[in-house]
């Protein structure tokens, strides 16, 4: 009896003990997610003005903002948006609809996962290869092109996954009608999996606006005010390193009212996503 | 009447068989253009690898002076910050997903996997400047000198952490890949940890089995495999993690025993040099170094996947 006892005292310290870890990892993952959300709070509501909004990046010592970095990242993302969902789409298309036989379809889903979590700042060095090497100077279309190819694997993964979420008597519902495939495509599948893949390109949207790897070696930066994608572009991310590892203070204020813009954009994007996906789940 | 019907059930074939070939385009795009990425990368190193050949992986020299260049430095620190990361992320990662999938109150599950998305949305940027501001010196006024007085005086591995405190080196870049890798890893292994059929874990409890033994007992092994690939797809990250490494690694082109050290990762040293690097062979040594990044990735998260591929397969037979 004795022996049993302690048996069972045992067991359930270890359980209890245990258990009590795991609680304090959770906690030890909310603590940090607190901090990195205080800290950039605190430093980033005292440095964002006016002036961060409507004046260039000024050299050290002197006042300014972000506007030619601000401007610079939306065309860039707008651009690579814009090149990497159709091509995301259509890939995911057909895996999702026609990928049922043949290899290339496994074989793309393989590719496209490790794309998806693959090194960024190796499509930086792609895309300069590619690119910049060959046209011979830095431009916000390297940018574009590097941020697009971030884009084309999430998108594809979505919109593949959305698409399979399609209940197949829809389908076979409208080729009964005698709708040839590209129209049930267009018109059935499509429409029923919109929300799912609209969020799915939010999620690109909001990873890319982050990512700073890829323009290291591509858009470079540029302290000036230019909307010309040919010249080589800023972007808040790189301009955030770029002023946090500077010894000057002012740049600092500036890198700090940056990191808090990225990171609420991409916050909010990623909430607006999940909501969106969710309303149309819970509605049927 | 019979001749319109004909051609626009033929229509639609012409239509059908382009849409199909158009989106099959695409999808092969997307299939070679990881090919695409090794081949250009190995063609732009072929300099390097020409001029140093093997020796280029055990070289530790980097003196764009003198026309040197090694990997050792960078590989070295890659490995060394991406095994700091996984030491903490991994039994980390498991507590969060065991609460989340055991403990939690249902109330509490959905702002949790909330939450943890959030750590994961952050962009990396934003950790390397948190770490450079905040992290490192707070890591050097109050965790360095405890470290140095206590792991710094322990047989074998004392000199690991032996070394000033100066916030940055490979301890906080592995400490902050850490924090960026778990929420990565902590959701697959909620994914995994939820495909364990209750039953099973009902027979467990019915026959008194305690939370702990049950999922250490019945729900690990059971999804073991995808616990691993978890555990390679945060390591895929972690290894080719840019930004908040950067920040905080010291970009140092030293081989030191101490993590206390700074020192320099594959990622990082592009990040800092590559457009500054003048001269074929230093950008082509660069290049280099990213393909080789790109190569220990691509296994890793080769070998991840393949892990997950075959539990969601045997989820199909057993259940």
């Amino acid at each position: 009896m004795n022996r049993k006892n302690t048996l069972y005292l045992r067991r359930r310290f270890v359980n209890g003990f245990n258990l009590t870890l795991s609680m304090v990892t959770v906690a030890f993952a909310l603590f940090f997610l607190g901090w990195i959300l205080l800290t950039l709070i605190e430093h980033g509501f005292g440095d964002i003005s006016l002036a961060t909004f409507t004046q260039m990046t000024p050299p050290p010592g002197s006042e300014g903002g972000l506007l030619n970095a601000i401007v610079g990242s939306l065309l860039m993302v707008a651009v690579a948006t814009l090149i990497g969902t159709p091509v995301g789409i259509l890939a995911g298309t057909y895996l999702a609809e026609f990928g049922k036989t043949g290899w290339l379809a496994p074989g793309t889903r393989f590719i496209n996962d490790i794309l998806l979590s693959g090194p960024s700042i190796v499509i930086g060095l792609f895309v300069y290869e590619l690119v910049v090497h060959r046209v011979g100077h830095f431009s916000g279309w390297a940018g574009a092109i590097a941020l697009s190819l971030i884009v084309i694997p999430v998108v594809v993964r979505t919109s593949e996954n959305m698409l399979l979420l399609v209940p197949n008597s829809l389908r076979e519902a409208a080729a009964a009608l005698g709708a040839p495939q590209w129209k049930v495509v267009m018109f059935v599948s499509y429409r029923a999996a919109k929300a799912g893949i609209i969020t799915g390109i939010l999620l690109a949207v909001a990873r890319i606006f982050g990512e700073t790897a890829p323009l290291l070696f591509t858009a470079l930066n540029n302290q000036f005010w230019n909307t010309d994608m040919n010249a080589p572009m800023a972007s808040l991310a790189v301009i955030i390193f770029q002023f946090a590892m500077s010894p000057y203070e002012d740049w600092h204020h500036l890198a700090w009212a940056g990191a808090l813009l990225i990171t609420l954009l991409v916050l909010g994007l990623n909430i607006l996503a999940r909501a969106l996906f969710r309303r149309d789940v819970t509605h049927g | 009447m019979r001749s319109r019907l004909r051609r626009s059930i033929s229509q639609g074939a012409i239509l059908d068989i382009l849409f199909l070939n158009t989106t099959r385009v695409f999808a092969f795009l997307v299939f070679i253009s990881l090919f695409g990425v090794m081949i250009t990368l190995l063609m732009a190193s072929m300099p390097t690898l020409e001029k140093f050949g093997l020796s280029f992986l055990t070289s530790d020299a980097w003196n764009p002076v003198t026309q040197e260049f090694g990997g050792l430095v960078p590989i070295y620190g890659t490995l060394v910050t991406s095994a700091i990361a996984m030491l903490i992320a991994v039994p980390v990662s498991f507590g969060i997903a065991l609460f989340i999938t055991e403990l939690c109150p249902t109330l509490l599950k959905r702002p949790l996997g909330i939450a943890v998305e959030l750590l994961a949305g952050i962009p990396s940027i934003i950790y390397g400047m948190w770490g450079l501001f905040v992290f490192a010196p707070f890591f050097a006024d109050h965790a360095q000198p405890w470290i140095n007085d206590h792991l710094g005086s322990l047989p074998v591995v004392g000199p690991l952490f032996q070394g000033p405190p100066m916030g940055i080196g490979m301890l906080t870049a592995g400490l902050i890949l850490a924090i960026m890798v778990i929420p990565f890893i902590a959701s697959v292994m909620r994914d995994v940890f939820e495909i364990v059929p209750p039953l099973l874990k009902e027979s467990a409890y019915g026959l008194g089995a305690t939370t702990w033994e049950v999922v250490w007992h019945v729900v690990l092994p059971y999804t073991k495999v995808g616990v691993i690939g978890g555990i390679m797809l945060g390591l895929g990250r972690a290894l080719g993690e840019t930004m908040a490494v950067t920040f905080v690694i010291g970009n140092a082109h030293e081989l030191s025993t101490s993590l206390l050290m700074p020192g320099n990762t594959i990622s990082s040293a592009l990040a800092n040099e590559f457009t500054e690097a003048v001269g074929e062979l230093y950008t082509s040594s660069l290049i280099t170094l990213g393909m080789l990044l790109f190569v220990i990735t691509f296994i890793v998260l080769a070998l991840a996947k393949i892990l997950l591929i075959r539990l969601t397969a045997r989820e199909g037979k057993t259940t």
